[in-house]
């Protein structure tokens, strides 16, 4: 019981301290569970920042359930994973109460009004890293132009088209095109 | 039923959330104006709060939404429908000895998304920037103190990066953002 509480607490730790989420935490992971406790080896971490990169959810999350399960099997990983969501979650519900009455307060009226500008120009400094550490190929390339013209006419025409949908079409060309040209390789191999 | 509808509206979420938190925020931005659980406005509130408050984002987000909609309970199933499919894919991919992710038509399958995803997200960050810098629903006009504040904010973390040689945090830039909102709007 103690390794699990252990590893409960420890991911607690990790959540309460990493701010700005994803990237930042995978240091302080790394930190806590292959330098500090050896729970695991560099390269299982490497691993798991792959498979975290290419599944979807929370990066902490990925590594959390991936560590836990590695110690202590499906009770590790539900606790760590709890470990590591609970101090946001605590946090988070405190501020929904009293957000609103926060607000009204004009000199935080004023602040927000000023972060408003700040939260867009985060979201497209994500998006230039993404780009930067993307393999580009012809292929990448075409479907993020085609994905970024959708989604800004999606937003300008304010038409009812999830950004959910236009996942699963990407998904399903890339699919089809990668089936096509094995076929064809197949076939030429032949001759 | 409240319940119910938030576990699974963030289910969606935690399922095709690629790219860590910045590819959730267009999916939690359709979710929220969806069914009406947020506006625009708090909503970009919402996500400066979760950046310059510890844990992932989005299970800021989803604490936050699931709150305000449904209190305790509501913050619970929300947050719960977003940590699940990853819970449970992680799970499946470590006792599966990552087999499947090396599979050909998985692979080919995440070489469409990825990209799609980075497009979308680059779509969102534009587009509110832009909403934001335009008077009322309709852009009727160009709104001078928020623009002024954007290219201010641009000019700045552009010249960190410049001078420092490393990007300024995200809460450096949020606290920043939040002086000069005081200065500009309360002057």
């Amino acid at each position: 019981m103690s390794g699990i509480s252990e590893l409960f607490f420890t991911f607690a730790k990790i959540g309460l301290f990493t701010f700005g989420g994803g990237y930042a935490m995978i240091s302080v992971i790394e930190n806590e569970c292959v330098d500090k406790k050896k729970w695991i080896t560099h390269d299982e971490m490497m691993d798991i920042t792959v498979i975290a990169e290419s599944t979807p959810g929370p990066i902490a999350i990925n590594c959390a359930t991936f560590v836990g399960y590695k110690m202590a099997g499906f009770a590790g990983a539900v606790f760590a994973t709890l470990g590591v969501v609970a101090p946001s979650f605590a946090i988070i519900y405190l501020i929904s109460i009293f957000l609103d009455n926060f607000l009204e307060i004009a000199l935080v009226a004023d602040a927000f009004q000023g972060i408003k500008a700040a939260v867009g120009i985060l979201i497209l400094n994500a998006a230039v890293n993404m780009m930067k550490k993307m393999k580009k190929t012809a292929w990448t390339g075409t479907v993020m132009l085609c994905s970024l013209a959708c989604m800004l006419l999606i937003n300008i025409f304010s038409w009812n088209f999830s950004s959910i949908s236009l996942m699963v079409i990407a998904a399903a060309a890339s699919l089809i095109c990668f089936t096509a040209q094995d076929l064809r390789s197949k076939e030429s191999g032949k001759k | 039923m409240r319940y119910l509808e938030l576990f699974f509206a963030f289910l969606k979420v935690g399922c095709f959330a690629f790219g860590g938190a910045y590819g959730a925020i267009p999916l939690i931005r359709d979710v929220v104006l969806v069914h009406g659980w947020l506006n625009e406005e708090t909503l970009t509130y919402m996500i400066a709060v979760s950046e310059s408050t510890p844990g992932p984002i989005m299970v800021n987000l989803a604490t936050y939404v699931g709150s305000t909609q449904a209190g305790f309970f509501g913050a619970a199933a929300a947050t719960l429908g977003v940590i699940l499919p990853s819970f449970v894919i992680i799970l499946f991919i470590t006792a599966a000895l990552n087999r499947t992710l090396k599979n050909r038509y998985v692979q080919a399958i995440l070489r469409g998304v990825k990209p799609c995803v980075i497009g979308i997200i680059l779509a969102t960050g534009i587009w509110m920037i832009v909403e934001n810098c335009l008077i009322g629903a309709d852009g009727a006009g160009v709104d001078r103190k928020a623009a002024g504040i954007t290219l201010f904010l641009i000019v700045v973390s552009a010249g960190y990066k410049r001078i420092f040689k490393k990007k300024l945090s995200p809460v450096m830039l949020i606290v920043i953002a939040a002086a000069a909102g005081v200065i500009v709007y309360g002057g």
